[in-house]
Formats: structure tokens, sequence, C-alpha cells
């Protein structure tokens, strides 16, 4: 019968396993974060235009409340709106 | 000496010649004031993400500028409140990281942030385009992200009233 060699799994064992979650502020080297950049902040609002949580984006503190201050002076300048539906 | 950045959004109803001439009322404004003009980036026509004064897009306009003392923001808020060709304004103080920023957006080591094609998964595909900082090609936009080639560019939007 069939030795322990021979057992495959039959779905892929690394499926629901999560990739750890990183800041990108700090993996990359970002300092600043423009205000003016609509495609940028599109990244951490959802399709509403609500802030993600940091458990979503997985910023540290530092960077995600630097990102917030940047959407917000971009509602303030029509950059992005305060609130909508479908926006991506 | 404190970094100042001012962006505001002018009325696009105007001809392009008041679009231009707002503008470097302001330029004059600071430099009257005693500060010094670090650079002017016509972000040009841009739809607006909902509408200002019943009005769905504005003509975008960002000055950098240098100024010893911090009571000229307050005269130049005044100003731009008071204008009725202004739509919106604000006005940042930025850090040494802004700074640095702006200055290697005017050189060309970083370009804007680019929505990536779906080489990888969209969840962690972002941000390492920026960090590349690679002077890619502008994207095909309203916005004219370069701000070399921009001047020429800019006011061509105007003659569709």
């Amino acid at each position: 019968m069939a030795t322990r060699d021979d057992i495959k799994f039959l779905s892929n064992p690394t499926l629901g396993q999560q990739r750890k979650k990183y800041c990108r502020f700090k993996k990359y080297g970002i300092k600043y974060i423009d205000y003016k950049d609509q495609e940028f902040l599109l990244q951490f609002v959802n399709e509403q235009g609500k802030l993600l949580p940091r458990r979503i984006t997985g910023n540290s503190l530092k960077y995600q409340k630097l990102v917030a201050v940047a959407v917000k002076r971009a509602r303030h300048l029509a950059i992005l709106p305060y609130v909508t539906d479908l926006l991506k | 000496m404190n970094h100042y950045e001012v962006t505001f959004v002018i009325d696009p109803v105007l001809s392009g010649d008041e679009i231009k001439t707002t503008a470097s009322t302001y330029q004059s404004l600071l430099k009257d004031q005693g500060c010094d003009i670090v650079h002017v980036n016509e972000m040009g026509l841009r739809q607006l993400a909902y509408p200002l004064n019943k009005k769905s897009s504005g003509v975008y306009y960002c000055i950098e500028f240098t100024s010893p003392v911090g009571s000229v923001i307050g005269k130049a808020e005044l100003a731009l409140r008071r204008d009725e060709r202004i739509m919106r304004f604000l006005t940042v103080k930025l850090d040494k990281y802004g700074i640095k920023y702006n200055e290697d957006r005017r050189t060309g080591k970083i370009s804007a942030y680019k929505k990536k094609e779906s080489k990888k998964k969209p969840s962690d595909a972002s941000g390492s385009e920026v960090a590349a900082a690679a002077p890619v090609a502008p994207p095909v936009e309203i916005i004219q992200p370069e701000p070399v080639i921009e001047a020429p560019v800019v006011m061509a939007h105007s003659e569709e009233e």
C-alpha cells in the first residue's frame, strides 16, 4: 500500500496561509506622502472613499497617521471625494 | 527660513490669460512680502472629485516658496479668500521630507504613482513602483506630472469654453 512518500495533498497546503503584512512606507523608504497624488492615495480608501484601516493596509501607526492627513487634505482640494459610491 | 506650499483651484470658466494672470498675481504678492518662489507647479485642468461652486472641473496651481516670517501666510490666505476666481486653496508647511520629495519630483527621480497592470496580486503590487524611482514616461492623464514640459501644455485646455 501507499508509503508516506506517496501521500500527496489534495489541495495546495499554502492556499489558506496568510501572507505577512508589511508597512510599504517602511519597506520602501517612503518618507513623504503627497496629498496631490490621487492615484497613490486611492490605495488607502475603499469604494466609498473611506480610509482603510491599518488592519487591511498593514501600515505602521506613524505612516497611517500621515496617510490620514494626506487623504483629508486631498478631500479639501477636491482631489478625492468625501463621500461617493463606486470609486474604484 | 520656512518652506511652504500653497495649492489653489482656479475657476475654469475664465479664459487662459485670466487664469495665468491670477496665478502670477499670487506669485508677485508672495515676492512683495519677501518670499522666494522655489517652484510653480501648473497641474492644469483636472476633474474635481465633487462639484465646487457648481463646477465639475478646475485649474490646479501649486506654488512652493520659502519665507523668513510666518505672517506672510495670513496675508496671502486673506487675498485668496477674497478672490472670487479662486475656488479652493490650501497652504501647507513642508517638512524636510516634503522638500526633498518635491525636489526629486522636479528632477524626475520620483514619477507620479501609476497603477500597475496585473503582474502581481493587487494587494502587494503597491508602493514598489514609487520606491523604484525610475523616471518612467508620465501617465497619459489630464495632469502632466513632469513639471518641466508643463508650461506650454496646460493652457491648451482653455480654448474649450
